[in-house]
């Protein structure tokens, strides 16, 4: 979409984002961290998708005087600028703006530290292990190549070499899998790493009393190569999981604003939100987003509250209404009291919805559980017969105790593991290359279960800002030199149709009804009809504006929030797939009516609040639906949390797209091709799963008749590993 | 023979001094957004920064 408002240089030169609309984001000095000599601050930035904005917001805040160091993370969008001697926040953060990003303070959480500190403690112990894997196998190929020609004291000394390195790496890298499965064992149930652990430890022990014994094979490589492919699984589930971390994080970014406080003694302070007590007097600035929920008492202004209700025209709001938390001033300087903390509003409900959300999420059993369940079992009694078997065929303990041992390390899930996590990257890359941000791995198995879609209106079926529909005229030019001085939505979409142009001198904004220029002598008005003296009889439903200039005729202007121009198509090709189709919105009737009569979609409803979003899909669910929520605003975020899965637009508020499953940029076009892949990546995650217990049916005849060598091992770890890869890569293939 | 008896210590060393270099890596953040990285090093340096107001849009 293009827009002719602001200068086309603002925001993510790829247009992978929209430019953010100047926004109030208050004083964040209160969110300067004071170091040694240094100051720095932690944003979170909106509009920053490509290499482009990286660069160009980086060398941008680097110009500035004092600046030590500026550097935008791109991935999760978090902004650390350092800097010594006196920049004010407020130089920093217009600096980000005038380039047309989004700026909020950031506050990591402990969640969200403990989780990365996770990661980097597996990917250590994964680069541990696999520094074991190629100084172990440089020995172990040695003892192979030498099968027969090497003297028993070079074996056992290059065992020994192995077995020191093994050990301490091991200890390190294992212990991950040795807590866990201490931890579950101690409450008498086993998981999955209770087979690995055992693995891991008799293998070790058997091949240090082969190596004491002088014996032919040592298992050491085994060892170390089992707990490196078990690691690399784990990483990348890691990985993927913290990715998916962010819905109460991100609310709580939106609640990190700094809010205008009047104190005790009258003096306005920048205050965190977080700090609100009820009954607090709150200054909220023309353009600014209000944190709390506010009780009006001075000041007359336009509010948005698209973003809360879905109401796509914004409403005059006088002292005496509650303003909720997330709704937009428009036009002037209101001032209020706080009726609660910022975790007692409307913010805070929508955030425990979301928690609701993600814990109903974190119970989904995956089809990686499922395996898993029927793995443990299989693994322990196929290595416990294995053992009776050959005690009793007659074998010594030396003998049965190698065979089973053997047993139990190449049964042991490397493919498993890898199963599930390889087909997620894979797949999630692929939906990247179109454009789809994929927020958790196991998501892909939800969307692909999914047989009902339910659509928010405004912003995703719609392209969510009003369009001039009026025949354009000489008198729309005239009427943009008043519009260009508001912020009002309606305003705004005649620029966009007029274009660039000049300003009037002098023009007043009178909240609810209107604005007002004397232009060559002549009294110019913009506005309602009231504004202009049109009786109710003439104007017309809908989003209108009436100019007059002097007395003459009133002329008006039509906008509508326009279906979006692939809808129709998207939505009959999902209907002839076999979706069901539904739409909620927030907004009146008539608009609803109006874009359900255009897509043909005959389940609706119109005027649905937040919880009553929430409660349609429990009930869906309850009738034993798989829903797929599509929505964009603050108000389908508690929507979005309960569906079985859900997709937000790129242009969706920062909430929604971390309550959702997928982030789609470039319109409705991309929803065919998130569920087609996320079709094919579960069909793959089937298939490996299919495979790796092929690769067991295989591997236990050879192991329990006693022909594992660490060499064969070692060979069908790493085949069956690779075989699972390649079939995860398969999901890159074919054209969707 | 008797070589390797020096041989096998030198190429595990190198291989513990790679791996310390590699955990410094992860520890000083280099594995959190390689994405950026990757892009930071094709920044323009010698253009300067245009002032949004003062140009004019252009048509892309």
């Amino acid at each position: 979409m293009t827009d002719l408002a602001l200068p086309s240089d603002l925001g993510c030169p790829s247009r992978l984002a929209p430019p953010s609309r100047d926004e109030e984001s208050g004083d964040l000095s209160a969110f300067v961290q004071k170091g040694a000599g240094e100051q720095s601050l932690l944003l979170s930035i909106r509009g920053a998708k490509c290499g482009g904005c990286l660069v160009k917001i980086e060398h941008a805040l680097l110009a500035l005087p004092g600046v030590t160091s500026a550097r935008l993370n791109l991935s999760t969008s978090k902004l650390k600028v350092s800097w010594r001697g006196q920049l004010s926040t407020a130089k920093i953060t217009s600096t980000l703006t005038e380039l047309g990003y989004g700026v909020s303070a950031f506050c990591e959480d402990r969640t969200e530290r403990s989780a990365k500190q996770e990661e980097r403690s597996l990917l250590i112990a994964m680069g541990v292990a696999g520094f074991a894997v190629a100084n172990i196998m440089l020995l172990s190929v040695s003892v192979w190549g030498g099968y027969g020609e090497m003297g028993e004291g070079t074996r056992t000394s290059l065992h020994a070499l192995s077995g020191l390195i093994a050990l301490p790496v091991l200890l390190f890298s294992g212990r991950h899998f040795f807590k866990s499965a201490w931890s579950v064992l101690k409450n008498g149930h086993a998981n999955m790493d209770v087979p690995i652990s055992l693995a891991l430890g008799l293998a070790f022990s058997v091949s240090v009393w082969e190596t004491a014994n002088g014996g032919a094979h040592a298992y050491f490589d085994a060892s170390v190569m089992l707990l490196f492919f078990l690691l690399i699984g784990r990483f990348l589930d890691a990985r993927l999981r913290r990715m998916a971390h962010a819905a109460a994080h991100d609310l709580a970014a939106l609640q990190n604003r700094s809010v205008t406080r009047i104190n005790a003694s009258g003096i306005a302070e920048a205050v965190r939100s977080a700090d609100i007590k009820e009954g607090d007097q709150i200054v909220l600035a023309a353009g600014e987003r209000a944190a709390v929920d506010i009780k009006i008492t001075r000041g007359t202004s336009s509010i948005d509250e698209s973003i809360v209700s879905g109401e796509s025209e914004p409403r005059s709001a006088h002292p005496g209404d509650v303003l909720y938390a997330g709704s937009v001033n428009l036009t002037q300087q209101m001032q209020g009291s706080a009726m609660g903390a910022s975790s007692d509003s409307l913010l805070a409900d929508i955030s425990d919805m979301l928690n609701a959300g993600e814990q109903k999420r974190a119970r989904y059993r995956k089809i990686a559980d499922k395996a898993v369940s029927l793995y443990i079992p299989f693994v322990h009694s196929a290595a416990a017969l294995t053992l009776i078997g050959w005690l009793l065929s007659g074998a010594s303990v030396r003998d049965a105790v190698l065979v089973a041992v053997a047993t139990l390390i190449i049964t042991c899930p490397c493919a498993l593991a890898l199963a599930a996590p390889v087909a997620q990257v894979v797949a999630s890359g692929r939906l990247l290359r179109n454009g789809v941000y994929l927020r958790s791995g196991d998501a892909l198995e939800r969307l692909a279960e999914t047989d009902h879609i339910v659509f928010d209106k405004t912003g995703t079926l719609t392209l969510g800002e009003p369009v001039l529909v009026s025949e354009t005229s000489n008198e729309l030019h005239e009427a943009a030199k008043l519009a260009r001085a508001s912020r009002h939505p309606l305003s705004r979409a005649l620029v966009l149709a007029a274009g660039p142009g000049q300003i009037a001198q002098d023009v007043t904004e009178y909240p609810g009804l209107g604005l007002e220029a004397h232009i060559d002598g002549l009294r110019v008005r913009l506005g309602s009809a009231d504004w202009v003296g049109v009786g109710a009889a003439d104007a017309s439903p809908g989003l209108a504006l009436w100019f007059q200039i002097g007395e003459g005729a009133p002329v008006q202007f039509r906008f509508e929030d326009q279906v979006r121009p692939e809808a129709a198509c998207v939505l009959g090709n999902l209907q002839a797939s076999g979706y069901a189709l539904e739409m909620l919105s927030g907004d009146r009737a008539k608009a609803a009516q109006h874009v359900a009569a255009t897509l043909s979609i005959s389940d609706w409803r119109a005027g649905v609040s937040p919880q009553d979003k929430t409660a349609r899909l429990e009930a869906l669910q309850q009738q034993g639906k798989r829903t797929l929520m599509v929505g964009d605003g603050l108000n389908d975020a508690g929507a979005l949390s309960q569906a079985h899965a859900s997709l937000a637009p790129g242009g969706a508020i920062d909430v929604s797209q971390s309550a959702s499953d997928a982030v789609y940029s470039g319109g409705l076009d991309s929803i065919p091709v998130i569920l087609a892949v996320a079709k094919r990546a579960r069909l793959v995650m089937r298939q490996n799963f299919a495979l790796a217990a092929g690769y067991n049916l295989i591997a236990v005849p050879i192991a329990v008749t006693g022909n594992v060598t660490p060499l064969i091992a070692a060979i069908a770890m790493s085949t069956s590993s690779l075989i699972v890869t390649l079939n995860a890569l398969r999901i890159n293939l074919k054209e969707v | 023979m008797e070589i390797i008896i020096y041989l096998i210590p030198i190429a595990v060393f190198l291989g513990i001094a790679s791996l310390g270099a590699f955990v410094w890596s992860v520890n000083s953040g280099q594995y959190e957004d390689l994405d950026g990285a990757a892009f930071r090093i094709l920044g323009d340096d010698d253009k300067p920064i245009s002032d949004v107001r003062k140009s004019s849009p252009q048509s892309r």
